[in-house]
């Protein structure tokens, strides 16, 4: 191998690994504040790239009105479990985030979506569909199961993971779709080309880095969502509710997931069951991060990225095999490293 | 004196086993009460109960309005305050964090006197204000915890085991300003195995025995009371026998 291919594969795999340091990092935060391992991050990636790349030929997605039909059904049981104690501001407040919310997105997409519609329109509906759909997906299926062990939680989070993918194949077909790239300059630096793409996964990766670190060390949201993670009852007893900080942490995790896809639809075709398997390399990040270290996920991914790059131009066939082995190493360090404990009842 | 927690009749179960039975108390405002009685008497579940934590049989009122539908967090906005056994603190967090989170249910301006009172209590916590709250000492966490709880201005602050394990020049410097409290409008549920320091700064007092109340009046009777000063003060009146 020469130099020059050892550098495109390094940038191929940084451009992956930055991908799945913004999906690692969605997963860390929802397990962190939730303890849900959000399998699903992989559709909302599939969701929102597809979404967009409908868009962008002028359709309407079906995932507009699957986010009004899971408002409906969040809206029900809103009022179901507050029945005992209904008063006017929860039922405006139910009204406003499960019913007027998805709809209005719902109407805006079918008066926007059209083949001129510009680029940056289109990406803002695809994110606010996929973020209105992560919000929901908390609400029902999660939040009132909330109190349960990981393990409910997870089966739960397979249950959805199957659920929006056979969705997927509804609203998007077999067929793969590619959508338009974000900006087409390019920068060549020596014998590197620098797409305005990978420009923009960079830029974002590392512009979402920023935001999250920000918001997690000064806002009193962010605070509040980290101190849910650090103890859940003295969160309570401050008067946070951790139903709110795992529906902020779900509409975050939905809208990184949309983000990336967004950003990896115009470099690789997407079909409506890939994003599995770029979630699962995410989840791999975030595993060697024990699920708690944000920039011990971020390296780690990128790892995963160069890793997967460099296995590809060696034994592409092997490629999948060799990314996922490197959990293996981890998994039993961390079992060497860690007592033996029973999971903690809430 | 117009009661700002009224329970009553309350049973607590775990299962089947019932670890509180028939139990009724008032606080009233700017009042000290304390509950005093052995380990497992149903103290802390008592409390955690009327936090929301536990769910109970029985009334529970606050400020006038029945809690039966509030949870924890509607319990705290409308003025009632935990600190429980455990801290319960954001150990990972700085002081300033999580006396910040403690204003999480109140306005901004609201925030900015509430860190200058609870930082004129407690000074040490001014100068740690940085520090980790899992790095601090037993005391210093205990004071951050009531710091935290002050922090949302409680009408009725709840303690339980204010206390437990700390060393005893600490332990005064707590009680004098859970008295600080009182001064300053603050209702207070103490529960205590400590029984002297907490009957000498409680009004009232209930004595708790395998979840029932056996005693209950003010707090100077309660001290002289012979079985209370056989069982939980360590000593005798003069006189007197203990049966």
């Amino acid at each position: 191998m020469n130099t020059t291919i050892m550098l495109f594969l390094l940038q191929d795999g940084i451009t992956n690994g930055a991908i799945y340091a913004l999906l690692g990092l969605a997963l860390v935060l929802v397990f962190a504040v939730t303890r849900v391992i959000l399998i699903p991050q992989g559709e909302f990636v599939t969701y929102g790239a597809l979404s967009y790349a409908m868009l962008a030929t002028g359709q309407v997605p079906g995932t507009a009105k699957l986010a009004v039909a899971m408002g409906l059904v969040a809206f029900g049981l809103d009022l179901f479990f507050a029945r005992k104690s209904l008063h006017a501001r929860l039922v405006a407040r139910a009204v406003a985030v499960d019913i007027v919310f998805p709809l209005a997105v719902c109407l805006l997409t079918y008066a926007l979506a059209g083949p001129k519609t510009p680029i940056a329109v289109n990406i803002a509906l695809a994110l606010l569909i996929v973020a209105a759909i992560g919000l929901f997906l908390y609400r029902i299926a999660f939040q009132p199961i909330a109190h349960t062990s990981v393990l409910v939680l997870l089966i739960a989070s397979v249950g959805c993971h199957l659920a929006l993918q056979g969705l997927g194949l509804v609203f998007f077909g077999a067929e793969g779709l590619r959508g338009p790239a974000l900006s087409n300059v390019a920068l060549a630096a020596g014998s590197l080309r620098f797409t305005g793409q990978s420009l923009a996964v960079y830029g974002l990766t590392v512009a979402f880095i920023i935001a999250l670190w920000l918001f997690f060390g000064y806002s009193l949201t962010g605070k509040a969502l980290r101190a849910t993670a650090v103890n859940r009852l003295g969160a309570r007893l401050v008067g946070i509710r951790t139903t709110l900080s795992g529906q902020i942490a779900f509409l975050l995790a939905s809208l990184i997931g949309a983000i990336s896809g967004i950003l990896i639809v115009p470099i690789t075709t997407l079909y409506y069951d890939t994003g599995f398997l770029i979630g699962l390399k995410g989840f791999i990040a975030a595993i060697i991060g024990g699920l708690v270290s944000y920039p011990l996920t971020a390296v780690a991914a990128i790892l995963v990225g160069v890793v997967e790059a460099f296995s590809s131009f060696y034994a592409s066939n092997f490629k999948e095999v060799i990314v996922f082995t490197l959990i293996l190493p981890v998994l039993v360090l961390r079992s060497l490293a860690a007592p033996a404990v029973e999971e903690e009842k809430d | 004196m117009s009661a700002l927690l009224s329970v009553s009749d309350v049973h607590i179960a775990y299962g089947k086993v019932e670890a509180v039975r028939g139990v009724s108390l008032e606080v009233g405002e700017n009042e000290i009460v304390t509950i005093i009685g052995a380990n497992g008497a149903g103290k802390t579940t008592l409390l955690n109960a009327v936090m929301g934590i536990l769910p109970l049989k029985g009334r529970t009122m606050f400020a006038g309005k029945d809690m039966a539908t509030l949870d924890i967090e509607d319990r705290v906005a409308a003025g009632l305050s935990l600190v429980p056994e455990h801290r319960e603190l954001f150990a990972t967090m700085n002081v300033e964090d999580n006396l910040q989170l403690g204003a999480f249910r109140i306005a901004k301006a609201t925030a900015a006197r509430s860190f200058e009172r609870v930082y004129s209590l407690f000074p040490r916590l001014q100068e740690r204000r940085k520090q980790l709250a899992g790095t601090l000492s037993g005391g210093e966490q205990q004071m951050l915890a009531m710091g935290r709880a002050l922090m949302g201005a409680p009408k009725l602050l709840m303690l339980d085991e204010p206390s437990l394990g700390l060393a005893p020049i600490i332990v005064a410097d707590i009680f004098r300003t859970i008295g600080e409290l009182r001064a300053a409008g603050v209702s207070v549920l103490l529960v205590e195995q400590n029984a002297q320091a907490a009957l000498q700064i409680a009004d009232r007092a209930y004595v708790m025995e395998l979840g029932e109340f056996v005693l209950s009046g003010a707090a100077r009777d309660i001290a002289r009371n012979q079985r209370v000063a056989a069982s939980y003060l360590g000593f005798q009146h003069e006189g007197e026998s203990a049966v």
